[in-house]
Protein backbone atom coordinates (compact mmCIF):
# COMPACT_ATOMS: atom_id res chain seq x y z
CA UNK A 1 0.00 0.00 0.00
CA UNK A 2 1.59 3.83 -1.01
CA UNK A 3 0.57 6.29 1.51
CA UNK A 4 0.95 9.29 1.56
CA UNK A 5 0.61 12.08 4.80
CA UNK A 6 0.56 15.82 4.65
CA UNK A 7 2.37 17.50 7.20
CA UNK A 8 2.29 20.92 8.06
CA UNK A 9 5.09 22.53 9.59
CA UNK A 10 3.50 24.98 12.54
CA UNK A 11 4.94 27.21 15.32
CA UNK A 12 5.85 25.33 18.42
CA UNK A 13 3.69 25.75 20.90
CA UNK A 14 5.57 27.32 23.71
CA UNK A 15 7.20 30.02 21.33
CA UNK A 16 6.46 33.04 22.47
CA UNK A 17 3.64 34.18 19.96
CA UNK A 18 3.82 38.21 18.30
CA UNK A 19 1.85 39.90 16.25
CA UNK A 20 3.80 41.79 13.47
CA UNK A 21 4.06 45.32 12.48
CA UNK A 22 0.89 44.81 9.60
CA UNK A 23 -1.31 42.87 12.27
CA UNK A 24 -1.74 40.57 10.04
CA UNK A 25 0.13 37.28 11.08
CA UNK A 26 2.53 36.71 13.90
CA UNK A 27 6.56 37.96 13.80
CA UNK A 28 8.13 35.33 12.19
CA UNK A 29 12.19 35.35 12.86
CA UNK A 30 13.59 33.41 15.20
CA UNK A 31 10.16 31.49 15.59
CA UNK A 32 10.52 27.97 16.84
CA UNK A 33 8.78 25.57 14.77
CA UNK A 34 7.07 21.67 14.95
CA UNK A 35 5.80 19.12 13.55
CA UNK A 36 2.02 19.60 13.73
CA UNK A 37 0.61 17.17 16.68
CA UNK A 38 -2.38 15.77 14.97
CA UNK A 39 -0.20 14.86 11.62
CA UNK A 40 2.33 13.13 13.87
CA UNK A 41 -0.72 10.76 14.91
CA UNK A 42 -0.79 10.49 11.06
CA UNK A 43 2.08 9.80 10.36
CA UNK A 44 1.54 7.06 13.43
CA UNK A 45 -0.70 5.59 11.48
CA UNK A 46 0.94 5.26 8.06
CA UNK A 47 3.72 3.81 9.43
CA UNK A 48 1.81 1.38 11.28
CA UNK A 49 -0.23 0.38 8.64
CA UNK A 50 2.70 -0.46 6.52
CA UNK A 51 4.26 -2.09 9.19
CA UNK A 52 1.33 -4.41 9.67
CA UNK A 53 1.21 -5.09 6.17
CA UNK A 54 2.69 -8.80 5.07
CA UNK A 55 3.21 -7.07 1.12
CA UNK A 56 7.07 -5.63 0.67
CA UNK A 57 6.10 -2.80 -1.83
CA UNK A 58 4.51 -0.39 1.02
CA UNK A 59 5.54 3.15 0.87
CA UNK A 60 5.31 6.03 3.42
CA UNK A 61 5.41 9.28 1.55
CA UNK A 62 5.68 12.83 3.65
CA UNK A 63 3.89 15.35 2.20
CA UNK A 64 4.53 18.82 2.80
CA UNK A 65 3.81 22.96 1.62
CA UNK A 66 5.51 25.82 2.52
CA UNK A 67 9.40 27.72 2.76
CA UNK A 68 12.83 25.94 2.64
CA UNK A 69 12.35 26.19 6.63
CA UNK A 70 9.77 23.02 6.47
CA UNK A 71 12.47 20.81 5.31
CA UNK A 72 14.08 20.51 8.71
CA UNK A 73 10.38 19.20 9.81
CA UNK A 74 10.78 17.02 7.16
CA UNK A 75 14.13 15.01 7.72
CA UNK A 76 12.16 14.41 11.41
CA UNK A 77 9.08 12.47 9.71
CA UNK A 78 11.96 10.59 7.79
CA UNK A 79 13.72 10.03 10.76
CA UNK A 80 10.72 8.22 12.42
CA UNK A 81 10.49 5.96 9.73
CA UNK A 82 8.49 7.43 6.30
CA UNK A 83 10.32 5.92 2.99
CA UNK A 84 10.59 9.27 1.00
CA UNK A 85 9.27 13.16 0.75
CA UNK A 86 7.50 15.95 -1.46
CA UNK A 87 8.50 19.90 -0.39
CA UNK A 88 6.10 21.98 -2.72
CA UNK A 89 8.07 25.41 -2.15
CA UNK A 90 6.46 28.27 -1.63
CA UNK A 91 7.12 31.58 0.29
CA UNK A 92 3.73 32.92 0.18
CA UNK A 93 1.41 30.00 1.42
CA UNK A 94 0.03 32.72 4.27
CA UNK A 95 -1.70 34.47 1.44
CA UNK A 96 -3.60 31.46 0.34
CA UNK A 97 -6.86 30.06 1.51
CA UNK A 98 -7.87 26.54 2.28
CA UNK A 99 -8.27 25.88 -1.29
CA UNK A 100 -5.39 27.34 -2.46
CA UNK A 101 -3.21 24.76 -0.34
CA UNK A 102 -5.05 22.01 -1.14
CA UNK A 103 -5.10 22.41 -4.69
CA UNK A 104 -1.21 22.68 -4.18
CA UNK A 105 -1.14 19.03 -2.21
CA UNK A 106 -4.10 17.67 -4.48
CA UNK A 107 -1.81 17.80 -7.85
CA UNK A 108 0.98 16.82 -5.91
CA UNK A 109 -0.40 13.64 -4.39
CA UNK A 110 -1.95 13.02 -7.90
CA UNK A 111 1.57 12.50 -9.29
CA UNK A 112 1.77 9.32 -6.74
CA UNK A 113 -1.63 7.65 -7.20
CA UNK A 114 -1.09 6.83 -3.58
CA UNK A 115 -4.15 4.12 -2.15
CA UNK A 116 -4.29 5.94 0.83
CA UNK A 117 -3.81 9.68 2.15
CA UNK A 118 -4.09 10.79 5.55
CA UNK A 119 -2.97 14.20 7.39
CA UNK A 120 -3.82 15.28 10.95
CA UNK A 121 -7.60 16.59 11.64
CA UNK A 122 -6.35 20.17 12.12
CA UNK A 123 -3.46 22.56 12.43
CA UNK A 124 -2.62 23.89 15.80
CA UNK A 125 -1.70 27.36 13.91
CA UNK A 126 -4.56 28.34 11.65
CA UNK A 127 -6.89 24.94 13.11
CA UNK A 128 -8.90 25.40 9.95
CA UNK A 129 -9.19 21.01 9.71
CA UNK A 130 -10.26 21.60 6.60
CA UNK A 131 -7.50 20.31 4.09
CA UNK A 132 -7.80 16.73 3.93
CA UNK A 133 -11.65 17.00 3.52
CA UNK A 134 -10.75 19.61 0.36
CA UNK A 135 -8.03 17.76 -1.15
CA UNK A 136 -10.33 14.14 -1.16
CA UNK A 137 -12.95 16.46 -2.51
CA UNK A 138 -10.43 17.84 -5.15
CA UNK A 139 -8.92 14.75 -6.05
CA UNK A 140 -12.30 12.73 -6.16
CA UNK A 141 -12.01 10.52 -3.46
CA UNK A 142 -14.31 8.87 -0.14
CA UNK A 143 -13.01 10.08 2.83
CA UNK A 144 -13.38 10.47 6.64
CA UNK A 145 -12.76 12.38 9.22
CA UNK A 146 -11.44 12.71 12.93
CA UNK A 147 -10.28 8.66 12.58
CA UNK A 148 -8.47 7.11 15.39
CA UNK A 149 -8.14 3.54 13.83
CA UNK A 150 -7.57 2.19 10.42
CA UNK A 151 -7.51 -1.37 9.59
CA UNK A 152 -7.25 -3.06 6.17
CA UNK A 153 -10.15 -5.00 4.67
CA UNK A 154 -10.28 -7.16 1.38
CA UNK A 155 -12.29 -4.53 -0.41
CA UNK A 156 -10.59 -1.60 1.52
CA UNK A 157 -10.50 0.15 4.78
CA UNK A 158 -12.24 -0.12 7.97
CA UNK A 159 -11.90 3.11 10.15
CA UNK A 160 -12.80 4.09 13.81
CA UNK A 161 -14.21 7.29 13.88
CA UNK A 162 -14.27 9.89 17.03
CA UNK A 163 -18.01 11.36 17.47
CA UNK A 164 -19.11 13.85 19.86
CA UNK A 165 -19.13 13.09 23.73
CA UNK A 166 -17.08 10.05 23.75
CA UNK A 167 -19.27 8.24 21.19
CA UNK A 168 -17.82 6.10 17.96
CA UNK A 169 -18.70 4.98 15.16
CA UNK A 170 -16.99 2.45 12.81
CA UNK A 171 -16.95 3.32 8.51
CA UNK A 172 -16.19 0.63 5.79
CA UNK A 173 -15.27 2.63 2.59
CA UNK A 174 -12.91 1.74 -0.29
CA UNK A 175 -9.60 3.00 -1.39
CA UNK A 176 -8.31 4.81 -2.61
CA UNK A 177 -9.39 7.50 0.25
CA UNK A 178 -8.44 10.31 2.55
CA UNK A 179 -8.17 10.11 6.06
CA UNK A 180 -7.89 12.54 8.59
CA UNK A 181 -6.21 11.35 11.92
CA UNK A 182 -7.43 12.66 15.39
CA UNK A 183 -4.96 12.27 18.19
CA UNK A 184 -4.63 9.99 20.83
CA UNK A 185 -5.31 6.47 19.00
CA UNK A 186 -1.77 5.17 18.99
CA UNK A 187 1.65 6.18 21.06
CA UNK A 188 3.58 8.59 19.56
CA UNK A 189 7.19 6.99 18.69
CA UNK A 190 10.42 8.86 18.68
CA UNK A 191 12.87 9.25 15.97
CA UNK A 192 16.34 6.95 16.52
CA UNK A 193 19.62 7.84 16.18
CA UNK A 194 19.57 5.06 13.30
CA UNK A 195 16.54 6.81 11.80
CA UNK A 196 18.12 10.03 12.07
CA UNK A 197 21.03 9.31 10.14
CA UNK A 198 19.16 7.06 7.57
CA UNK A 199 16.59 9.84 7.07
CA UNK A 200 20.00 12.33 5.64
CA UNK A 201 20.00 9.70 2.62
CA UNK A 202 16.07 9.96 2.26
CA UNK A 203 15.06 11.00 -0.78
CA UNK A 204 12.80 14.69 -0.71
CA UNK A 205 11.66 15.60 -3.83
CA UNK A 206 11.24 19.21 -4.05
CA UNK A 207 8.39 20.88 -6.54
CA UNK A 208 7.65 24.33 -7.28
CA UNK A 209 4.34 25.42 -6.03
CA UNK A 210 3.75 27.57 -9.22
CA UNK A 211 4.22 24.22 -11.34
CA UNK A 212 1.70 22.54 -9.32
CA UNK A 213 -1.01 24.89 -9.87
CA UNK A 214 -2.25 27.86 -11.01
CA UNK A 215 -2.34 30.77 -8.61
CA UNK A 216 -5.49 31.85 -7.83
CA UNK A 217 -6.64 34.68 -5.34
CA UNK A 218 -8.12 33.51 -2.29
CA UNK A 219 -11.75 33.65 -1.97
CA UNK A 220 -11.79 33.54 2.27
CA UNK A 221 -8.73 36.54 3.23
CA UNK A 222 -7.61 36.84 6.87
CA UNK A 223 -7.52 40.68 7.19
CA UNK A 224 -6.07 41.37 10.90
CA UNK A 225 -5.17 39.14 13.77
CA UNK A 226 -5.15 40.43 17.19
CA UNK A 227 -5.14 39.51 20.77
CA UNK A 228 -8.41 37.98 22.25
CA UNK A 229 -10.56 39.58 24.12
CA UNK A 230 -11.56 38.92 28.08
CA UNK A 231 -14.44 37.40 28.60
CA UNK A 232 -13.90 37.48 32.14
CA UNK A 233 -12.49 39.62 34.67
CA UNK A 234 -8.92 37.89 35.95
CA UNK A 235 -8.00 38.62 39.49
CA UNK A 236 -4.37 37.33 39.39
CA UNK A 237 -2.84 36.98 42.68
CA UNK A 238 0.71 37.12 42.60
CA UNK A 239 3.88 36.84 45.06
CA UNK A 240 5.37 33.26 46.25
CA UNK A 241 3.47 30.68 45.33
CA UNK A 242 2.91 30.18 49.05
CA UNK A 243 1.75 33.34 49.03
CA UNK A 244 -0.38 33.72 45.86
CA UNK A 245 -1.93 29.81 47.15
CA UNK A 246 -2.83 31.52 50.34
CA UNK A 247 -4.35 34.61 48.64
CA UNK A 248 -6.42 32.00 46.64
CA UNK A 249 -7.76 29.47 48.83
CA UNK A 250 -8.98 32.98 51.37
CA UNK A 251 -10.38 34.00 48.00
CA UNK A 252 -12.57 30.79 47.11
CA UNK A 253 -13.69 30.86 50.85
CA UNK A 254 -14.81 34.66 51.22
CA UNK A 255 -15.76 35.71 47.74
CA UNK A 256 -16.67 32.93 45.40
CA UNK A 257 -17.73 31.31 48.41
CA UNK A 258 -16.81 27.36 46.77
CA UNK A 259 -15.20 26.31 50.10
CA UNK B 1 -28.37 35.43 -5.21
CA UNK B 2 -29.86 36.22 -2.01
CA UNK B 3 -30.85 34.71 1.30
CA UNK B 4 -29.47 33.14 4.01
CA UNK B 5 -29.23 28.95 4.07
CA UNK B 6 -28.90 27.51 7.75
CA UNK B 7 -28.68 23.61 7.58
CA UNK B 8 -29.59 22.01 11.15
CA UNK B 9 -28.66 18.94 12.29
CA UNK B 10 -30.82 16.32 13.89
CA UNK B 11 -29.60 13.48 16.21
CA UNK B 12 -32.67 11.05 16.26
CA UNK B 13 -35.02 13.85 15.81
CA UNK B 14 -33.64 15.72 18.18
CA UNK B 15 -32.29 19.37 17.65
CA UNK B 16 -29.10 20.55 20.00
CA UNK B 17 -29.07 23.85 20.95
CA UNK B 18 -25.97 24.46 18.62
CA UNK B 19 -28.65 24.73 15.91
CA UNK B 20 -30.72 27.87 17.10
CA UNK B 21 -27.32 29.35 17.81
CA UNK B 22 -26.43 28.93 14.01
CA UNK B 23 -29.93 30.35 13.48
CA UNK B 24 -29.12 33.61 16.05
CA UNK B 25 -25.90 33.69 14.06
CA UNK B 26 -27.46 34.13 10.57
CA UNK B 27 -29.88 36.42 11.63
CA UNK B 28 -27.03 38.48 12.08
CA UNK B 29 -26.29 38.40 7.95
CA UNK B 30 -29.67 39.14 6.79
CA UNK B 31 -33.34 39.79 6.65
CA UNK B 32 -35.06 37.05 9.15
CA UNK B 33 -37.63 36.42 6.93
CA UNK B 34 -35.01 35.34 4.11
CA UNK B 35 -33.61 32.93 5.93
CA UNK B 36 -34.17 29.11 4.90
CA UNK B 37 -33.84 26.42 7.46
CA UNK B 38 -32.81 22.94 6.16
CA UNK B 39 -32.95 19.82 8.03
CA UNK B 40 -31.50 16.89 6.29
CA UNK B 41 -33.17 12.69 7.30
CA UNK B 42 -35.30 9.85 5.66
CA UNK B 43 -38.08 11.61 7.98
CA UNK B 44 -37.42 15.05 8.92
CA UNK B 45 -41.39 15.78 9.76
CA UNK B 46 -41.13 16.10 13.47
CA UNK B 47 -37.99 17.93 13.83
CA UNK B 48 -39.13 20.16 10.78
CA UNK B 49 -42.28 21.08 12.75
CA UNK B 50 -40.59 21.97 15.93
CA UNK B 51 -38.21 23.69 13.78
CA UNK B 52 -41.28 26.22 11.59
CA UNK B 53 -42.49 27.33 15.71
CA UNK B 54 -39.49 29.03 16.21
CA UNK B 55 -37.85 29.79 12.49
CA UNK B 56 -38.35 33.23 10.97
CA UNK B 57 -38.75 32.44 7.30
CA UNK B 58 -39.66 28.91 5.50
CA UNK B 59 -38.48 25.40 6.63
CA UNK B 60 -36.98 23.11 3.75
CA UNK B 61 -37.52 19.16 4.44
CA UNK B 62 -34.47 18.00 1.98
CA UNK B 63 -35.83 13.89 2.68
CA UNK B 64 -34.49 10.96 0.83
CA UNK B 65 -34.31 7.46 2.15
CA UNK B 66 -30.45 7.39 1.57
CA UNK B 67 -30.68 10.23 4.47
CA UNK B 68 -31.20 7.99 7.06
CA UNK B 69 -27.54 7.93 8.03
CA UNK B 70 -25.26 11.04 7.80
CA UNK B 71 -22.50 9.93 5.16
CA UNK B 72 -20.20 12.75 3.81
CA UNK B 73 -21.73 11.88 0.09
CA UNK B 74 -25.06 11.76 0.58
CA UNK B 75 -24.91 15.29 2.58
CA UNK B 76 -22.53 16.93 -0.05
CA UNK B 77 -24.56 15.76 -2.95
CA UNK B 78 -27.99 16.86 -1.49
CA UNK B 79 -26.65 20.28 -0.46
CA UNK B 80 -25.42 20.92 -3.70
CA UNK B 81 -28.66 20.11 -5.35
CA UNK B 82 -30.49 22.33 -2.77
CA UNK B 83 -27.79 25.17 -2.87
CA UNK B 84 -27.95 25.55 -6.81
CA UNK B 85 -31.82 25.72 -6.49
CA UNK B 86 -31.82 28.12 -3.74
CA UNK B 87 -28.65 30.44 -4.69
CA UNK B 88 -28.07 31.47 -0.89
CA UNK B 89 -25.78 34.56 -0.65
CA UNK B 90 -25.08 32.64 2.45
CA UNK B 91 -24.89 28.96 4.16
CA UNK B 92 -24.87 29.31 8.31
CA UNK B 93 -24.36 25.79 9.77
CA UNK B 94 -23.53 24.63 13.38
CA UNK B 95 -19.44 23.64 13.99
CA UNK B 96 -20.02 19.84 14.62
CA UNK B 97 -18.39 17.00 13.98
CA UNK B 98 -20.60 16.39 11.41
CA UNK B 99 -19.99 19.93 9.56
CA UNK B 100 -16.62 19.07 9.92
CA UNK B 101 -16.91 15.68 8.23
CA UNK B 102 -18.62 17.59 4.87
CA UNK B 103 -18.75 21.41 4.77
CA UNK B 104 -15.33 21.87 3.88
CA UNK B 105 -15.77 19.30 0.48
CA UNK B 106 -19.10 21.27 -0.06
CA UNK B 107 -17.94 24.59 0.11
CA UNK B 108 -15.01 23.62 -2.16
CA UNK B 109 -17.47 22.06 -4.99
CA UNK B 110 -18.53 25.53 -5.15
CA UNK B 111 -14.92 27.35 -5.29
CA UNK B 112 -15.54 28.57 -2.14
CA UNK B 113 -13.97 27.75 1.31
CA UNK B 114 -15.69 27.36 4.94
CA UNK B 115 -15.27 30.00 7.63
CA UNK B 116 -15.43 27.93 10.39
CA UNK B 117 -15.92 27.69 13.75
CA UNK B 118 -16.93 31.65 13.83
CA UNK B 119 -17.32 33.23 17.16
CA UNK B 120 -18.44 36.79 16.09
CA UNK B 121 -19.66 38.41 13.37
CA UNK B 122 -19.42 41.65 12.80
CA UNK B 123 -19.81 45.14 10.27
CA UNK B 124 -18.94 43.89 6.91
CA UNK B 125 -19.24 40.80 7.60
CA UNK B 126 -16.15 40.39 8.83
CA UNK B 127 -16.14 36.95 10.59
CA UNK B 128 -13.82 36.38 13.86
CA UNK B 129 -12.25 32.60 14.69
CA UNK B 130 -9.67 31.74 16.73
CA UNK B 131 -6.06 31.03 15.98
CA UNK B 132 -2.92 29.34 17.52
CA UNK B 133 -5.13 27.29 19.71
CA UNK B 134 -6.91 30.32 20.92
CA UNK B 135 -4.05 32.50 21.82
CA UNK B 136 -5.31 34.56 19.12
CA UNK B 137 -8.26 36.11 17.09
CA UNK B 138 -8.31 35.98 13.45
CA UNK B 139 -11.05 38.50 11.16
CA UNK B 140 -11.81 36.99 8.23
CA UNK B 141 -13.82 38.62 4.81
CA UNK B 142 -15.22 36.73 2.17
CA UNK B 143 -14.23 38.20 -0.94
CA UNK B 144 -15.89 37.63 -5.02
CA UNK B 145 -19.60 36.71 -5.73
CA UNK B 146 -20.53 33.27 -4.56
CA UNK B 147 -22.26 31.87 -1.88
CA UNK B 148 -20.28 32.60 1.64
CA UNK B 149 -20.32 29.45 4.07
CA UNK B 150 -19.95 29.85 7.68
CA UNK B 151 -20.30 27.72 10.53
CA UNK B 152 -20.61 28.70 14.37
CA UNK B 153 -19.14 28.00 17.41
CA UNK B 154 -20.71 26.41 20.06
CA UNK B 155 -21.74 28.99 22.38
CA UNK B 156 -20.69 31.85 20.61
CA UNK B 157 -24.25 33.32 19.58
CA UNK B 158 -27.26 33.39 22.23
CA UNK B 159 -29.84 30.78 21.10
CA UNK B 160 -33.46 32.36 20.30
CA UNK B 161 -35.47 31.03 22.64
CA UNK B 162 -38.95 32.79 21.62
CA UNK B 163 -41.64 31.41 19.37
CA UNK B 164 -41.93 33.19 16.20
CA UNK B 165 -45.11 35.32 15.89
CA UNK B 166 -46.69 32.58 13.24
CA UNK B 167 -45.05 29.30 12.11
CA UNK B 168 -42.92 29.41 9.32
CA UNK B 169 -44.10 27.69 6.02
CA UNK B 170 -42.62 24.37 5.59
CA UNK B 171 -41.76 22.58 1.80
CA UNK B 172 -40.31 19.28 0.87
CA UNK B 173 -37.03 19.18 -1.28
CA UNK B 174 -36.18 15.75 -2.63
CA UNK B 175 -32.63 15.76 -3.50
CA UNK B 176 -32.02 12.79 -6.51
CA UNK B 177 -29.49 10.20 -4.83
CA UNK B 178 -28.27 6.70 -6.34
CA UNK B 179 -26.68 4.07 -3.52
CA UNK B 180 -23.79 3.78 -5.86
CA UNK B 181 -22.87 7.76 -5.53
CA UNK B 182 -22.67 6.89 -1.41
CA UNK B 183 -18.70 5.34 -1.18
CA UNK B 184 -18.89 5.19 3.02
CA UNK B 185 -20.82 3.02 5.16
CA UNK B 186 -21.38 3.78 8.19
CA UNK B 187 -21.94 1.83 11.23
CA UNK B 188 -24.11 2.67 14.40
CA UNK B 189 -22.48 4.76 16.85
CA UNK B 190 -21.16 2.99 20.32
CA UNK B 191 -19.57 3.91 23.47
CA UNK B 192 -16.17 2.37 24.18
CA UNK B 193 -17.34 1.47 27.65
CA UNK B 194 -19.55 2.63 30.21
CA UNK B 195 -18.45 5.87 31.70
CA UNK B 196 -17.02 4.98 34.72
CA UNK B 197 -16.54 8.66 35.76
CA UNK B 198 -19.02 10.92 35.77
CA UNK B 199 -17.50 14.08 35.91
CA UNK B 200 -20.79 16.14 34.82
CA UNK B 201 -22.30 15.58 38.96
CA UNK B 202 -18.59 16.68 40.61
CA UNK B 203 -19.03 20.16 42.67
CA UNK B 204 -15.50 20.90 42.50
CA UNK B 205 -12.60 19.37 39.45
CA UNK B 206 -9.04 19.59 39.21
CA UNK B 207 -8.05 19.64 35.10
CA UNK B 208 -4.75 18.67 34.39
CA UNK B 209 -2.90 20.03 31.47
CA UNK B 210 0.47 19.81 29.72
CA UNK B 211 1.98 22.01 31.75
CA UNK B 212 2.52 19.16 34.24
CA UNK B 213 5.39 17.85 31.79
CA UNK B 214 5.49 14.08 33.34
CA UNK B 215 3.43 11.02 34.45
CA UNK B 216 5.07 11.58 37.49
CA UNK B 217 3.82 14.63 38.12
CA UNK B 218 0.17 13.91 38.29
CA UNK B 219 -0.05 12.90 42.27
CA UNK B 220 0.51 16.42 42.54
CA UNK B 221 -2.73 17.75 40.97
CA UNK B 222 -4.49 14.31 42.93
CA UNK B 223 -3.25 15.49 46.10
CA UNK B 224 -4.91 18.80 45.67
CA UNK B 225 -8.26 16.71 44.13
CA UNK B 226 -7.95 14.34 47.13
CA UNK B 227 -7.59 18.05 50.04
CA UNK B 228 -10.48 19.62 47.92
CA UNK B 229 -12.37 16.87 47.83
CA UNK B 230 -12.58 17.21 44.06
CA UNK B 231 -12.48 15.09 40.82
CA UNK B 232 -9.37 14.89 38.96
CA UNK B 233 -9.78 15.42 35.16
CA UNK B 234 -7.46 16.19 32.40
CA UNK B 235 -7.09 17.76 29.32
CA UNK B 236 -6.84 15.68 25.93
CA UNK B 237 -3.05 16.00 25.02
CA UNK B 238 -2.83 14.29 28.95
CA UNK B 239 -5.45 11.01 28.56
CA UNK B 240 -3.47 11.14 24.52
CA UNK B 241 -0.43 10.30 26.59
CA UNK B 242 -2.25 7.80 28.97
CA UNK B 243 -1.34 9.64 31.95
CA UNK B 244 -4.68 9.70 32.56
CA UNK B 245 -7.96 7.29 31.32
CA UNK B 246 -9.62 9.06 28.41
CA UNK B 247 -12.82 9.27 30.83
CA UNK B 248 -11.09 11.66 32.58
CA UNK B 249 -10.81 14.13 29.71
CA UNK B 250 -13.17 17.25 29.51
CA UNK B 251 -13.89 19.08 26.26
CA UNK B 252 -15.01 18.82 23.19
CA UNK B 253 -14.08 15.23 22.62
CA UNK B 254 -14.90 14.27 26.30
CA UNK B 255 -17.11 15.23 29.12
CA UNK B 256 -18.95 18.86 29.43
CA UNK B 257 -18.77 19.76 33.14
CA UNK B 258 -19.89 23.04 34.82
CA UNK B 259 -18.96 22.83 38.67
CA UNK B 260 -18.63 24.83 41.08
CA UNK B 261 -15.10 25.20 41.38
CA UNK B 262 -12.92 24.40 38.29
CA UNK B 263 -9.57 24.62 39.19
CA UNK B 264 -6.97 24.26 35.98
CA UNK B 265 -3.20 23.31 36.55
CA UNK B 266 -1.01 23.66 33.32
CA UNK B 267 -4.25 23.77 30.85
CA UNK B 268 -3.19 26.69 27.93
CA UNK B 269 -7.16 26.82 26.95
CA UNK B 270 -7.35 25.56 23.57
CA UNK B 271 -10.71 25.81 22.73
CA UNK B 272 -11.83 21.97 22.79
CA UNK B 273 -10.95 22.34 26.29
CA UNK B 274 -13.00 25.49 26.94
CA UNK B 275 -16.25 24.35 25.39
CA UNK B 276 -16.15 21.75 28.01
CA UNK B 277 -15.81 23.62 30.78
CA UNK B 278 -16.61 27.62 30.22
CA UNK B 279 -19.47 27.30 32.22
CA UNK B 280 -18.16 26.38 35.57
CA UNK B 281 -19.28 28.43 38.19
CA UNK B 282 -15.94 29.40 39.83
CA UNK B 283 -12.51 29.30 37.43
CA UNK B 284 -9.00 29.07 38.44
CA UNK B 285 -6.15 28.85 36.27
CA UNK B 286 -2.44 27.95 36.78
CA UNK B 287 -0.19 28.39 33.88
CA UNK B 288 3.52 29.95 33.49
CA UNK B 289 2.54 31.53 30.27
CA UNK B 290 0.58 34.82 31.41
CA UNK B 291 -0.72 35.27 28.05
CA UNK B 292 -2.24 31.36 28.10
CA UNK B 293 -6.20 31.60 26.70
CA UNK B 294 -7.08 29.76 29.56
CA UNK B 295 -6.88 33.44 32.05
CA UNK B 296 -9.44 34.79 29.46
CA UNK B 297 -12.29 32.62 30.99
CA UNK B 298 -10.51 32.68 34.71
CA UNK B 299 -11.97 34.50 38.10
CA UNK B 300 -8.43 34.11 39.42
CA UNK B 301 -4.97 33.70 38.12
CA UNK B 302 -1.76 32.52 39.00
CA UNK B 303 1.16 32.99 36.46
CA UNK B 304 4.05 30.34 37.65
CA UNK B 305 5.51 26.83 37.73
CA UNK B 306 2.31 24.17 38.46
CA UNK B 307 5.05 22.37 40.32
CA UNK B 308 5.52 24.48 42.80
CA UNK B 309 1.62 26.24 42.72
CA UNK B 310 0.04 23.13 43.04
CA UNK B 311 1.84 21.80 45.92
CA UNK B 312 1.13 25.73 47.97
CA UNK B 313 -2.62 25.61 47.04
CA UNK B 314 -2.91 21.86 48.63
CA UNK B 315 -0.72 22.94 51.75
CA UNK B 316 -3.31 26.31 52.01
CA UNK B 317 -6.83 23.82 51.70
CA UNK B 318 -5.45 21.68 54.05
CA UNK B 319 -5.13 24.52 57.05
CA UNK B 320 -8.39 26.05 55.93
CA UNK B 321 -9.88 23.05 56.58
CA UNK B 322 -8.31 22.25 59.47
Amino acid sequence: MKIIVAIKQVPDRDAQVRIDAAGKWIEESDLQYALNEPDAYALEEALLLKEKSAAADGEVIVLSAGPERVGTTIREALAKGADRAIHILSDDLGSSDALGVARLLAAAARQENPDLILTGLQSEDLGLGQTGVIVAELLGLPHATLILHIEKTETGLEVKRELEEGWFQTIQLPTPAVLTIQSGGSKLRYATLMGIKRAKLKEVKQLAAVDLAPATSPVVVLEQIALPRKQKSTQMLTGTPKEAAAALVEKLRTEAHVL
Amino acid sequence: MSGILVVFEQRAGKIARINWEALAAAQRLGDPASITVAILGAQTESPAAEIAAKAPGKVLRVEHPLLAQYTADGFCLSLEQLIRSETPACVVVPHTYQVRDYAPALAARFGQVLIGDVTGIGEGPVFTRQLMQGRLNGNYRHTGNGTCFVSVQAGAFPAQTTPAASAAEIATFTPTLDPAQIRTRPGEPFRAAAQAVDLSSAQMIVGVGRGIKAQENIPLVQALATALGAELAASRPICDNGWLPMERQVGSSGQTVAPKLYLAAGISGAIQHLVGMKASQCIVAINKDPEAPIFEVADYGIVGDVMEVVPAITEAVKAAKQ
